[in-house]
Protein backbone atom coordinates (compact mmCIF):
# COMPACT_ATOMS: atom_id res chain seq x y z
CA UNK A 1 0.00 0.00 0.00
CA UNK A 2 1.31 3.38 -1.05
CA UNK A 3 0.21 5.46 2.18
CA UNK A 4 2.17 5.35 5.38
CA UNK A 5 -0.38 3.80 8.12
CA UNK A 6 -1.07 7.47 9.43
CA UNK A 7 -2.08 8.97 6.35
CA UNK A 8 -4.86 6.66 6.55
CA UNK A 9 -5.92 6.53 10.01
CA UNK A 10 -8.70 9.45 10.67
CA UNK A 11 -9.75 9.92 7.14
CA UNK A 12 -13.59 10.08 6.77
CA UNK A 13 -15.13 9.95 3.74
CA UNK A 14 -18.94 10.35 3.54
CA UNK A 15 -20.36 9.17 0.11
CA UNK A 16 -23.92 10.28 -1.38
CA UNK A 17 -25.07 10.08 2.23
CA UNK A 18 -29.12 10.71 2.66
CA UNK A 19 -31.33 9.50 5.82
CA UNK A 20 -35.06 9.86 5.55
CA UNK A 21 -37.04 9.71 8.69
CA UNK A 22 -40.09 7.59 8.34
CA UNK A 23 -43.13 7.58 10.69
CA UNK A 24 -46.09 5.25 10.69
CA UNK A 25 -45.03 4.03 7.16
CA UNK A 26 -45.47 7.41 5.64
CA UNK A 27 -41.76 9.79 5.00
CA UNK A 28 -41.85 12.05 7.98
CA UNK A 29 -38.91 13.86 7.05
CA UNK A 30 -35.93 14.45 4.86
CA UNK A 31 -33.29 15.54 7.03
CA UNK A 32 -30.23 14.94 4.91
CA UNK A 33 -29.63 14.56 1.30
CA UNK A 34 -26.88 13.23 -0.77
CA UNK A 35 -24.09 14.43 1.50
CA UNK A 36 -20.86 13.93 -0.09
CA UNK A 37 -17.94 15.13 2.07
CA UNK A 38 -14.10 14.00 2.18
CA UNK A 39 -12.65 14.69 5.55
CA UNK A 40 -8.09 14.57 5.51
CA UNK A 41 -6.50 12.97 8.37
CA UNK A 42 -5.98 15.58 11.07
CA UNK A 43 -8.15 17.98 9.74
CA UNK A 44 -10.56 20.10 12.10
CA UNK A 45 -13.91 20.24 9.94
CA UNK A 46 -16.93 22.86 11.84
CA UNK A 47 -20.23 22.17 10.90
CA UNK A 48 -22.71 25.04 10.62
CA UNK A 49 -26.44 25.16 9.63
CA UNK A 50 -29.99 25.96 10.77
CA UNK A 51 -31.47 24.62 13.57
CA UNK A 52 -32.60 21.03 12.72
CA UNK A 53 -31.28 20.92 9.56
CA UNK A 54 -29.56 17.66 10.57
CA UNK A 55 -26.47 18.47 12.13
CA UNK A 56 -26.80 15.82 14.50
CA UNK A 57 -27.90 12.92 12.57
CA UNK A 58 -24.76 13.72 9.99
CA UNK A 59 -22.56 13.28 13.36
CA UNK A 60 -24.78 9.79 14.62
CA UNK A 61 -24.66 8.52 10.86
CA UNK A 62 -20.33 9.12 11.29
CA UNK A 63 -20.49 7.69 14.08
CA UNK A 64 -22.12 4.34 13.89
CA UNK A 65 -25.09 5.16 16.05
CA UNK A 66 -27.54 5.93 12.62
CA UNK A 67 -27.21 4.11 9.22
CA UNK A 68 -28.15 6.20 6.62
CA UNK A 69 -30.77 5.34 4.01
CA UNK A 70 -28.37 5.72 1.00
CA UNK A 71 -24.60 6.46 0.35
CA UNK A 72 -21.38 5.33 2.81
CA UNK A 73 -19.73 6.50 5.75
CA UNK A 74 -15.56 5.18 5.64
CA UNK A 75 -13.53 6.01 8.35
CA UNK A 76 -9.95 4.98 7.82
CA UNK A 77 -11.33 3.55 4.93
CA UNK A 78 -13.47 1.00 6.59
CA UNK A 79 -16.94 1.24 6.04
CA UNK A 80 -19.19 2.43 8.77
CA UNK A 81 -21.62 -0.01 9.88
CA UNK A 82 -22.02 0.10 13.99
CA UNK A 83 -20.21 2.28 16.83
CA UNK A 84 -16.74 2.28 17.66
CA UNK A 85 -14.21 3.44 20.42
CA UNK A 86 -12.03 4.33 17.38
CA UNK A 87 -15.15 7.68 16.52
CA UNK A 88 -15.56 9.54 19.98
CA UNK A 89 -18.37 11.64 20.62
CA UNK A 90 -19.33 14.39 22.74
CA UNK A 91 -23.38 14.56 22.81
CA UNK A 92 -25.18 17.95 22.42
CA UNK A 93 -27.43 16.37 25.24
CA UNK A 94 -26.13 15.29 28.84
CA UNK A 95 -24.64 11.84 28.48
CA UNK A 96 -22.64 11.25 31.37
CA UNK A 97 -23.50 8.10 33.29
CA UNK A 98 -25.53 9.09 36.18
CA UNK A 99 -24.17 6.80 38.33
CA UNK A 100 -20.37 6.82 38.24
CA UNK A 101 -18.34 9.02 39.66
CA UNK A 102 -16.75 11.88 37.37
CA UNK A 103 -13.66 9.79 37.81
CA UNK A 104 -15.67 6.78 36.72
CA UNK A 105 -17.29 8.12 33.87
CA UNK A 106 -13.42 9.23 32.30
CA UNK A 107 -12.13 6.28 32.89
CA UNK A 108 -14.89 4.00 31.62
CA UNK A 109 -13.84 3.81 27.59
CA UNK A 110 -10.25 3.16 28.54
CA UNK A 111 -11.49 0.06 30.92
CA UNK A 112 -13.51 -1.38 28.30
CA UNK A 113 -10.54 -1.22 26.01
CA UNK A 114 -8.74 -3.31 28.50
CA UNK A 115 -6.77 -0.82 30.30
CA UNK A 116 -5.19 -1.13 34.17
CA UNK A 117 -7.32 1.06 35.64
CA UNK A 118 -4.36 2.65 37.99
CA UNK A 119 -3.28 3.57 34.51
CA UNK A 120 -6.45 4.69 33.20
CA UNK A 121 -6.92 7.35 36.12
CA UNK A 122 -4.06 8.51 35.82
CA UNK A 123 -4.18 8.92 32.44
CA UNK A 124 -8.05 10.65 32.99
CA UNK A 125 -6.11 12.99 35.72
CA UNK A 126 -4.62 14.61 33.12
CA UNK A 127 -7.66 14.95 30.53
CA UNK A 128 -9.45 16.75 33.90
CA UNK A 129 -7.01 18.66 34.36
CA UNK A 130 -7.63 20.11 31.14
CA UNK A 131 -10.90 21.06 31.66
CA UNK A 132 -10.40 22.05 34.89
CA UNK A 133 -12.23 19.80 37.30
CA UNK A 134 -9.27 17.69 38.96
CA UNK A 135 -11.34 18.53 42.13
CA UNK A 136 -14.49 16.94 41.20
CA UNK A 137 -13.80 13.62 40.11
CA UNK A 138 -14.82 12.00 43.14
CA UNK A 139 -18.47 14.37 42.85
CA UNK A 140 -21.35 12.22 41.17
CA UNK A 141 -22.95 14.17 37.60
CA UNK A 142 -25.89 15.42 39.68
CA UNK A 143 -23.14 17.52 42.12
CA UNK A 144 -22.15 19.36 38.86
CA UNK A 145 -23.18 22.50 37.01
CA UNK A 146 -24.30 22.08 33.22
CA UNK A 147 -20.92 23.13 31.59
CA UNK A 148 -19.09 21.22 33.91
CA UNK A 149 -21.12 18.18 32.90
CA UNK A 150 -20.14 19.15 29.37
CA UNK A 151 -16.68 19.33 30.50
CA UNK A 152 -16.24 15.97 31.88
CA UNK A 153 -18.26 14.65 28.45
CA UNK A 154 -15.38 16.56 26.86
CA UNK A 155 -12.45 14.35 29.22
CA UNK A 156 -14.45 11.20 28.73
CA UNK A 157 -14.18 11.22 24.77
CA UNK A 158 -10.82 12.44 24.88
CA UNK A 159 -9.62 9.99 27.37
CA UNK A 160 -10.44 7.11 25.11
CA UNK A 161 -7.99 8.47 22.79
CA UNK A 162 -10.08 8.24 19.43
CA UNK A 163 -8.78 8.97 15.83
CA UNK A 164 -11.79 10.57 15.02
CA UNK A 165 -13.79 13.33 17.50
CA UNK A 166 -17.20 13.97 16.96
CA UNK A 167 -18.17 17.16 19.03
CA UNK A 168 -22.23 18.23 18.56
CA UNK A 169 -22.13 21.74 19.80
CA UNK A 170 -20.31 21.10 23.20
CA UNK A 171 -19.68 24.40 24.32
CA UNK A 172 -23.19 25.53 23.82
CA UNK A 173 -23.51 25.48 27.46
CA UNK A 174 -20.65 27.22 28.55
CA UNK A 175 -20.29 30.90 29.57
CA UNK A 176 -17.58 32.80 26.56
CA UNK A 177 -15.17 33.02 29.19
CA UNK A 178 -15.06 28.92 29.58
CA UNK A 179 -16.01 28.62 25.92
CA UNK A 180 -12.96 30.63 24.91
CA UNK A 181 -10.77 28.85 27.00
CA UNK A 182 -11.44 25.69 25.90
CA UNK A 183 -11.33 25.92 22.64
CA UNK A 184 -7.80 26.87 22.90
CA UNK A 185 -7.66 23.81 25.16
CA UNK A 186 -9.25 22.01 22.42
CA UNK A 187 -7.12 23.37 19.21
CA UNK A 188 -4.06 22.45 21.46
CA UNK A 189 -4.72 18.72 21.96
CA UNK A 190 -5.75 18.20 18.59
CA UNK A 191 -2.24 19.85 17.50
CA UNK A 192 -0.87 17.57 20.06
CA UNK A 193 -2.64 14.36 19.28
CA UNK A 194 -3.03 12.55 15.94
CA UNK A 195 -7.25 13.41 15.49
CA UNK A 196 -9.27 14.46 13.13
CA UNK A 197 -12.20 16.71 14.81
CA UNK A 198 -15.84 17.31 13.48
CA UNK A 199 -17.61 19.56 15.48
CA UNK A 200 -21.12 21.22 15.15
CA UNK A 201 -21.41 24.45 16.23
CA UNK A 202 -24.00 27.30 16.30
CA UNK A 203 -21.52 30.09 16.08
CA UNK A 204 -19.95 31.05 13.54
CA UNK A 205 -17.47 33.03 15.70
CA UNK A 206 -16.70 29.43 17.07
CA UNK A 207 -16.51 27.90 13.51
CA UNK A 208 -14.01 30.74 12.53
CA UNK A 209 -11.82 30.55 15.47
CA UNK A 210 -11.23 26.77 15.07
CA UNK A 211 -11.87 25.15 11.46
CA UNK A 212 -9.62 24.52 8.88
CA UNK A 213 -12.71 23.96 6.90
CA UNK A 214 -16.31 25.27 7.73
CA UNK A 215 -19.24 23.14 5.93
CA UNK A 216 -22.47 25.17 5.86
CA UNK A 217 -25.82 23.02 5.43
CA UNK A 218 -29.13 24.20 3.64
CA UNK A 219 -32.44 24.48 6.07
CA UNK A 220 -34.02 21.33 5.62
CA UNK A 221 -33.08 18.93 3.80
CA UNK A 222 -29.50 19.33 4.64
CA UNK A 223 -27.75 19.53 1.96
CA UNK A 224 -23.91 21.13 1.66
CA UNK A 225 -24.64 24.49 1.07
CA UNK A 226 -21.03 26.19 1.32
CA UNK A 227 -17.48 24.56 1.72
CA UNK A 228 -15.21 27.61 3.33
CA UNK A 229 -11.16 27.34 3.58
CA UNK A 230 -9.95 29.01 6.55
CA UNK A 231 -7.02 30.28 5.53
CA UNK A 232 -5.80 32.42 8.90
CA UNK A 233 -2.74 30.92 10.50
CA UNK A 234 -3.41 30.23 14.32
CA UNK A 235 -3.67 31.22 16.94
CA UNK A 236 -6.04 33.10 15.41
CA UNK A 237 -7.21 36.71 16.51
CA UNK A 238 -11.03 37.19 16.94
CA UNK A 239 -10.79 40.88 16.11
CA UNK A 240 -8.57 40.70 13.13
CA UNK A 241 -9.47 42.16 9.54
CA UNK A 242 -9.45 38.80 7.78
CA UNK A 243 -11.16 36.93 10.77
CA UNK A 244 -14.14 39.51 10.73
CA UNK A 245 -14.14 39.61 6.95
CA UNK A 246 -14.85 36.04 6.92
CA UNK A 247 -17.46 35.62 10.02
CA UNK A 248 -19.83 38.34 8.36
CA UNK A 249 -19.82 36.29 5.00
CA UNK A 250 -20.60 33.23 6.80
CA UNK A 251 -23.13 35.46 8.76
CA UNK A 252 -25.09 36.32 5.28
CA UNK A 253 -24.99 33.41 4.15
CA UNK A 254 -26.22 31.57 7.34
CA UNK A 255 -29.11 34.50 7.22
CA UNK A 256 -30.12 34.37 3.91
CA UNK A 257 -30.19 30.53 4.57
CA UNK A 258 -32.69 30.94 7.97
CA UNK A 259 -35.03 32.76 5.40
CA UNK A 260 -35.25 30.22 2.95
CA UNK A 261 -36.62 27.97 5.81
CA UNK B 1 -25.38 12.20 71.57
CA UNK B 2 -28.00 11.95 74.65
CA UNK B 3 -29.54 15.29 74.18
CA UNK B 4 -29.47 15.34 71.03
CA UNK B 5 -31.84 12.11 71.35
CA UNK B 6 -33.97 13.74 73.73
CA UNK B 7 -34.60 16.47 72.16
CA UNK B 8 -35.57 14.03 68.76
CA UNK B 9 -38.54 12.70 70.97
CA UNK B 10 -39.58 15.59 72.27
CA UNK B 11 -40.17 16.42 68.53
CA UNK B 12 -42.08 13.36 68.18
CA UNK B 13 -44.68 14.63 70.58
CA UNK B 14 -47.62 14.51 68.98
CA UNK B 15 -47.08 10.76 67.33
CA UNK B 16 -45.68 8.90 71.08
CA UNK B 17 -48.84 11.12 72.38
CA UNK B 18 -51.33 9.04 69.80
CA UNK B 19 -49.99 5.81 70.52
CA UNK B 20 -50.15 5.91 74.09
CA UNK B 21 -53.26 7.18 73.87
CA UNK B 22 -54.53 4.35 71.40
CA UNK B 23 -53.17 1.79 73.84
CA UNK B 24 -55.02 3.39 76.92
CA UNK B 25 -58.26 3.44 74.96
CA UNK B 26 -57.61 -0.38 73.81
CA UNK B 27 -56.90 -1.35 77.57
CA UNK B 28 -60.41 0.51 78.71
CA UNK B 29 -62.66 -0.48 76.24
CA UNK B 30 -60.87 -4.38 76.60
CA UNK B 31 -61.57 -3.98 80.29
CA UNK B 32 -64.81 -2.25 80.82
CA UNK B 33 -66.73 -2.34 77.54
CA UNK B 34 -65.91 -5.71 75.79
CA UNK B 35 -65.26 -7.26 79.20
CA UNK B 36 -64.11 -10.43 77.08
CA UNK B 37 -60.86 -11.96 77.08
CA UNK B 38 -61.46 -14.21 73.77
CA UNK B 39 -62.92 -11.69 72.03
CA UNK B 40 -60.41 -8.80 72.54
CA UNK B 41 -57.79 -9.38 74.49
CA UNK B 42 -56.86 -6.14 76.45
CA UNK B 43 -53.67 -4.80 76.09
CA UNK B 44 -51.94 -6.47 79.35
CA UNK B 45 -52.97 -9.61 78.33
CA UNK B 46 -50.96 -9.30 74.99
CA UNK B 47 -47.98 -8.06 77.10
CA UNK B 48 -48.12 -10.89 79.60
CA UNK B 49 -48.54 -13.48 76.39
CA UNK B 50 -45.61 -11.72 74.51
CA UNK B 51 -43.52 -12.08 77.96
CA UNK B 52 -44.30 -15.81 77.86
CA UNK B 53 -43.00 -16.83 74.00
CA UNK B 54 -40.05 -14.85 75.06
CA UNK B 55 -39.57 -16.50 78.02
CA UNK B 56 -39.87 -20.40 77.54
CA UNK B 57 -37.34 -21.75 76.19
CA UNK B 58 -37.62 -24.72 73.27
CA UNK B 59 -35.39 -26.62 71.54
CA UNK B 60 -34.46 -25.85 68.15
CA UNK B 61 -32.69 -28.28 66.17
CA UNK B 62 -28.99 -26.61 64.45
CA UNK B 63 -27.20 -28.72 61.74
CA UNK B 64 -23.75 -27.85 61.74
CA UNK B 65 -21.10 -30.18 59.22
CA UNK B 66 -24.04 -33.11 59.39
CA UNK B 67 -23.54 -32.90 63.67
CA UNK B 68 -26.96 -32.04 65.24
CA UNK B 69 -27.62 -30.73 68.18
CA UNK B 70 -30.14 -28.82 70.34
CA UNK B 71 -30.05 -25.76 71.41
CA UNK B 72 -32.45 -24.05 74.15
CA UNK B 73 -34.24 -21.13 72.53
CA UNK B 74 -37.61 -18.32 73.34
CA UNK B 75 -40.51 -19.78 71.45
CA UNK B 76 -40.71 -16.79 69.32
CA UNK B 77 -37.26 -16.64 68.30
CA UNK B 78 -37.45 -20.13 67.07
CA UNK B 79 -41.12 -19.17 65.00
CA UNK B 80 -38.94 -16.02 63.87
CA UNK B 81 -36.27 -18.08 62.66
CA UNK B 82 -38.84 -20.52 60.92
CA UNK B 83 -40.70 -17.69 59.24
CA UNK B 84 -37.57 -16.33 57.77
CA UNK B 85 -36.20 -19.40 56.50
CA UNK B 86 -39.88 -19.95 54.77
CA UNK B 87 -39.67 -16.03 53.37
CA UNK B 88 -36.06 -16.13 52.34
CA UNK B 89 -36.45 -19.01 50.17
CA UNK B 90 -39.69 -17.83 48.81
CA UNK B 91 -37.46 -14.01 48.10
CA UNK B 92 -33.77 -15.71 47.13
CA UNK B 93 -36.25 -17.70 44.43
CA UNK B 94 -38.15 -15.01 43.40
CA UNK B 95 -35.13 -12.58 42.77
CA UNK B 96 -33.13 -15.77 41.13
CA UNK B 97 -35.47 -15.85 38.50
CA UNK B 98 -37.34 -12.81 38.23
CA UNK B 99 -34.47 -10.66 37.59
CA UNK B 100 -32.96 -12.72 34.57
CA UNK B 101 -36.51 -12.84 33.49
CA UNK B 102 -37.48 -9.01 33.52
CA UNK B 103 -33.73 -8.42 32.61
CA UNK B 104 -33.57 -10.64 29.47
CA UNK B 105 -37.75 -8.97 28.18
CA UNK B 106 -36.41 -5.72 29.01
CA UNK B 107 -33.29 -5.90 26.94
CA UNK B 108 -34.08 -8.46 24.02
CA UNK B 109 -37.85 -7.53 22.18
CA UNK B 110 -38.31 -11.01 21.28
CA UNK B 111 -38.11 -12.68 24.53
CA UNK B 112 -40.81 -9.71 25.71
CA UNK B 113 -42.77 -11.43 22.81
CA UNK B 114 -42.82 -14.99 23.77
CA UNK B 115 -43.04 -14.24 27.76
CA UNK B 116 -45.53 -11.24 28.14
CA UNK B 117 -48.83 -12.96 27.85
CA UNK B 118 -47.53 -15.72 29.60
CA UNK B 119 -47.21 -13.52 32.75
CA UNK B 120 -50.54 -11.70 31.64
CA UNK B 121 -52.11 -15.15 31.88
CA UNK B 122 -50.69 -16.32 35.33
CA UNK B 123 -49.78 -12.82 37.20
CA UNK B 124 -53.40 -12.34 38.21
CA UNK B 125 -54.35 -15.59 39.75
CA UNK B 126 -53.94 -14.33 43.65
CA UNK B 127 -50.53 -16.48 45.31
CA UNK B 128 -52.93 -18.18 47.33
CA UNK B 129 -54.65 -19.83 44.55
CA UNK B 130 -51.35 -21.84 44.42
CA UNK B 131 -51.68 -23.48 47.53
CA UNK B 132 -52.88 -27.17 46.07
CA UNK B 133 -50.64 -27.03 43.88
CA UNK B 134 -47.38 -25.79 46.41
CA UNK B 135 -48.44 -29.44 48.45
CA UNK B 136 -48.86 -31.53 45.66
CA UNK B 137 -45.77 -30.34 43.54
CA UNK B 138 -43.43 -29.85 46.36
CA UNK B 139 -44.75 -31.11 49.65
CA UNK B 140 -45.67 -29.90 53.27
CA UNK B 141 -42.05 -28.63 53.65
CA UNK B 142 -40.16 -25.56 54.12
CA UNK B 143 -40.02 -25.36 50.61
CA UNK B 144 -43.79 -25.63 49.93
CA UNK B 145 -44.42 -22.53 52.31
CA UNK B 146 -41.66 -20.45 50.29
CA UNK B 147 -43.01 -21.53 46.83
CA UNK B 148 -46.35 -19.32 47.72
CA UNK B 149 -44.12 -16.77 48.91
CA UNK B 150 -41.84 -16.92 45.53
CA UNK B 151 -45.54 -16.82 43.46
CA UNK B 152 -46.02 -13.41 45.35
CA UNK B 153 -42.85 -11.90 44.70
CA UNK B 154 -41.54 -12.73 41.66
CA UNK B 155 -44.08 -10.68 39.43
CA UNK B 156 -43.11 -7.47 41.11
CA UNK B 157 -39.69 -8.14 40.64
CA UNK B 158 -40.09 -9.37 37.12
CA UNK B 159 -42.90 -6.49 36.22
CA UNK B 160 -40.01 -3.56 37.95
CA UNK B 161 -37.46 -4.99 36.34
CA UNK B 162 -38.77 -5.19 32.92
CA UNK B 163 -39.84 -1.62 33.42
CA UNK B 164 -36.74 -0.07 34.43
CA UNK B 165 -34.87 -2.74 31.43
CA UNK B 166 -37.65 -0.40 28.81
CA UNK B 167 -36.90 2.92 30.62
CA UNK B 168 -33.25 3.24 30.30
CA UNK B 169 -32.31 6.67 28.80
CA UNK B 170 -31.19 5.98 25.22
CA UNK B 171 -28.50 8.57 25.45
CA UNK B 172 -26.36 6.36 28.18
CA UNK B 173 -26.57 3.09 25.76
CA UNK B 174 -25.16 5.67 23.03
CA UNK B 175 -22.83 6.95 25.25
CA UNK B 176 -21.10 3.67 26.10
CA UNK B 177 -21.19 2.41 22.25
CA UNK B 178 -19.15 5.51 21.32
CA UNK B 179 -17.18 4.12 23.96
CA UNK B 180 -16.49 1.31 23.21
CA UNK B 181 -18.40 -0.91 25.11
CA UNK B 182 -20.67 -3.15 22.32
CA UNK B 183 -21.70 -6.17 23.55
CA UNK B 184 -24.86 -6.96 25.14
CA UNK B 185 -23.67 -8.65 27.75
CA UNK B 186 -21.46 -5.58 28.78
CA UNK B 187 -24.44 -2.65 27.74
CA UNK B 188 -26.47 -4.65 29.85
CA UNK B 189 -24.04 -4.76 32.87
CA UNK B 190 -22.42 -1.58 32.77
CA UNK B 191 -24.99 0.53 31.61
CA UNK B 192 -28.70 -0.89 31.71
CA UNK B 193 -28.43 -2.66 35.27
CA UNK B 194 -27.24 0.45 37.18
CA UNK B 195 -29.80 2.62 35.10
CA UNK B 196 -32.42 0.36 36.13
CA UNK B 197 -31.49 -0.16 39.68
CA UNK B 198 -33.94 2.39 41.40
CA UNK B 199 -36.79 0.46 39.30
CA UNK B 200 -35.62 -2.70 40.31
CA UNK B 201 -34.76 -1.57 44.50
CA UNK B 202 -38.56 -0.99 44.44
CA UNK B 203 -39.89 -3.66 42.89
CA UNK B 204 -37.99 -5.83 45.75
CA UNK B 205 -39.14 -3.68 48.26
CA UNK B 206 -43.16 -4.06 46.79
CA UNK B 207 -41.95 -7.94 46.21
CA UNK B 208 -40.81 -8.11 49.83
CA UNK B 209 -44.18 -6.90 50.98
CA UNK B 210 -46.54 -9.17 49.12
CA UNK B 211 -43.73 -12.18 50.07
CA UNK B 212 -44.82 -11.07 54.05
CA UNK B 213 -48.60 -10.80 53.61
CA UNK B 214 -48.33 -14.87 51.62
CA UNK B 215 -46.23 -15.73 55.14
CA UNK B 216 -49.42 -16.54 57.15
CA UNK B 217 -51.05 -18.57 54.69
CA UNK B 218 -48.25 -19.93 53.49
CA UNK B 219 -47.46 -21.75 56.77
CA UNK B 220 -51.33 -22.46 57.56
CA UNK B 221 -51.13 -25.28 55.88
CA UNK B 222 -49.10 -27.24 57.71
CA UNK B 223 -45.81 -26.91 56.72
CA UNK B 224 -44.44 -27.06 59.79
CA UNK B 225 -45.34 -26.82 64.07
CA UNK B 226 -43.16 -23.59 64.10
CA UNK B 227 -43.62 -20.16 62.54
CA UNK B 228 -45.13 -16.79 63.05
CA UNK B 229 -47.96 -17.58 60.98
CA UNK B 230 -48.64 -20.93 62.03
CA UNK B 231 -48.75 -19.93 65.64
CA UNK B 232 -51.75 -17.24 64.31
CA UNK B 233 -53.81 -20.11 63.75
CA UNK B 234 -52.69 -22.59 66.55
CA UNK B 235 -53.26 -20.66 68.92
CA UNK B 236 -56.70 -19.38 67.97
CA UNK B 237 -57.54 -23.43 67.94
CA UNK B 238 -56.89 -23.13 71.26
CA UNK B 239 -58.79 -19.60 71.88
CA UNK B 240 -55.71 -17.88 72.78
CA UNK B 241 -56.77 -15.16 71.45
CA UNK B 242 -53.93 -12.57 73.11
CA UNK B 243 -51.21 -15.13 71.56
CA UNK B 244 -52.96 -14.57 68.11
CA UNK B 245 -52.30 -10.75 68.89
CA UNK B 246 -48.88 -11.23 69.66
CA UNK B 247 -48.10 -12.89 66.66
CA UNK B 248 -49.70 -10.08 64.42
CA UNK B 249 -47.91 -7.44 65.78
CA UNK B 250 -44.62 -9.37 65.20
CA UNK B 251 -45.78 -10.30 61.68
CA UNK B 252 -46.41 -6.32 61.48
CA UNK B 253 -43.92 -4.91 63.24
CA UNK B 254 -41.02 -7.22 61.45
CA UNK B 255 -42.10 -6.70 58.53
CA UNK B 256 -41.99 -2.88 58.91
CA UNK B 257 -38.60 -3.59 60.01
CA UNK B 258 -37.59 -5.29 56.75
CA UNK B 259 -38.46 -2.78 54.81
CA UNK B 260 -36.59 -0.17 56.93
CA UNK B 261 -33.62 -1.87 56.83
CA UNK B 262 -33.81 -2.68 53.11
CA UNK B 263 -34.34 1.16 52.38
CA UNK B 264 -31.90 2.13 54.31
CA UNK B 265 -29.36 -0.54 52.26
CA UNK B 266 -30.61 0.62 48.97
CA UNK B 267 -30.38 4.26 49.92
CA UNK B 268 -27.37 4.34 50.98
CA UNK B 269 -25.28 1.44 49.54
CA UNK B 270 -26.85 1.23 45.59
CA UNK B 271 -28.11 4.88 45.13
CA UNK B 272 -25.61 7.02 46.43
CA UNK B 273 -25.93 8.82 43.16
CA UNK B 274 -29.66 9.76 43.17
CA UNK B 275 -30.66 12.47 44.81
CA UNK B 276 -34.32 13.35 46.82
CA UNK B 277 -34.99 9.30 46.07
CA UNK B 278 -37.87 8.18 46.92
CA UNK B 279 -38.83 4.72 46.85
N1 LIG C 1 -35.19 9.98 15.62
C1 LIG C 1 -35.81 10.86 14.81
N2 LIG C 1 -37.05 10.59 14.35
C2 LIG C 1 -37.69 11.45 13.53
N3 LIG C 1 -37.17 12.61 13.11
C3 LIG C 1 -35.94 12.93 13.51
C4 LIG C 1 -35.20 12.07 14.39
N4 LIG C 1 -34.00 12.66 14.64
C5 LIG C 1 -34.02 13.82 13.96
N5 LIG C 1 -35.16 13.99 13.27
C6 LIG C 1 -35.49 15.11 12.39
O1 LIG C 1 -34.42 15.32 11.52
C7 LIG C 1 -34.15 16.70 11.37
C8 LIG C 1 -32.71 16.98 11.69
O2 LIG C 1 -32.48 16.78 13.07
P1 LIG C 1 -31.07 17.03 13.75
O3 LIG C 1 -31.19 16.65 15.16
O4 LIG C 1 -30.03 16.36 12.95
O5 LIG C 1 -30.92 18.62 13.61
P2 LIG C 1 -29.71 19.55 14.05
O6 LIG C 1 -29.16 20.16 12.84
O7 LIG C 1 -28.78 18.83 14.93
O8 LIG C 1 -30.49 20.67 14.88
P3 LIG C 1 -29.97 21.52 16.15
O9 LIG C 1 -29.02 22.51 15.65
O10 LIG C 1 -31.23 22.16 16.64
O11 LIG C 1 -29.40 20.56 17.11
C9 LIG C 1 -35.13 17.42 12.26
O12 LIG C 1 -36.15 17.95 11.44
C10 LIG C 1 -35.68 16.38 13.18
O13 LIG C 1 -37.04 16.62 13.42
MG1 LIG D 1 -28.30 18.89 16.91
Amino acid sequence: MAYRNGDLMGRVSVRGVSRRFVKNGVSHTLALENIDLEIEDKEFVCFIGPSGCGKTTLLRIISGLDTPDGGDVFVSNEKITSPGPKRGMVFQEYSLFPWKTVMNNVIFGPLMRGVKKEKAMEEAEKYLDLVELTQFKDSYPHELSGGMKQRVAIARALANEPEVLLMDEPFGSLDAQTRNSLQCELLKIWQKKHLTILFVTHSVDEAVFLADRIVMLTARPGRIKEITVVDIPRPRNRTSMEFNQLRNHLLKILAEEQENK
Amino acid sequence: MVKGRFESLKGKGVEILSIVSALIIWQLIAVYVVQNKFFLPSFTDVSLAFYSVVSRQMDFPVDILSFTRQIQMPVLIVDLLYSLMHFFIGMIGAFLIGMPMGMLMGWFRSVERVFDPLIEVVRPIPPLAWIPFAIIWIGLNPFGAGFLIFIGALFPIIINTFTGFKNIPRIYVEAAKVLGCNKDRELIRHVALPSALPSIAAGIRIAMGVGWMCLVAAEMFGVSKNGLGYKIWHHYYLHNMDFVLVYMLVLGFLGLLIDRLLRLYVEGRLLKWRTGMVI
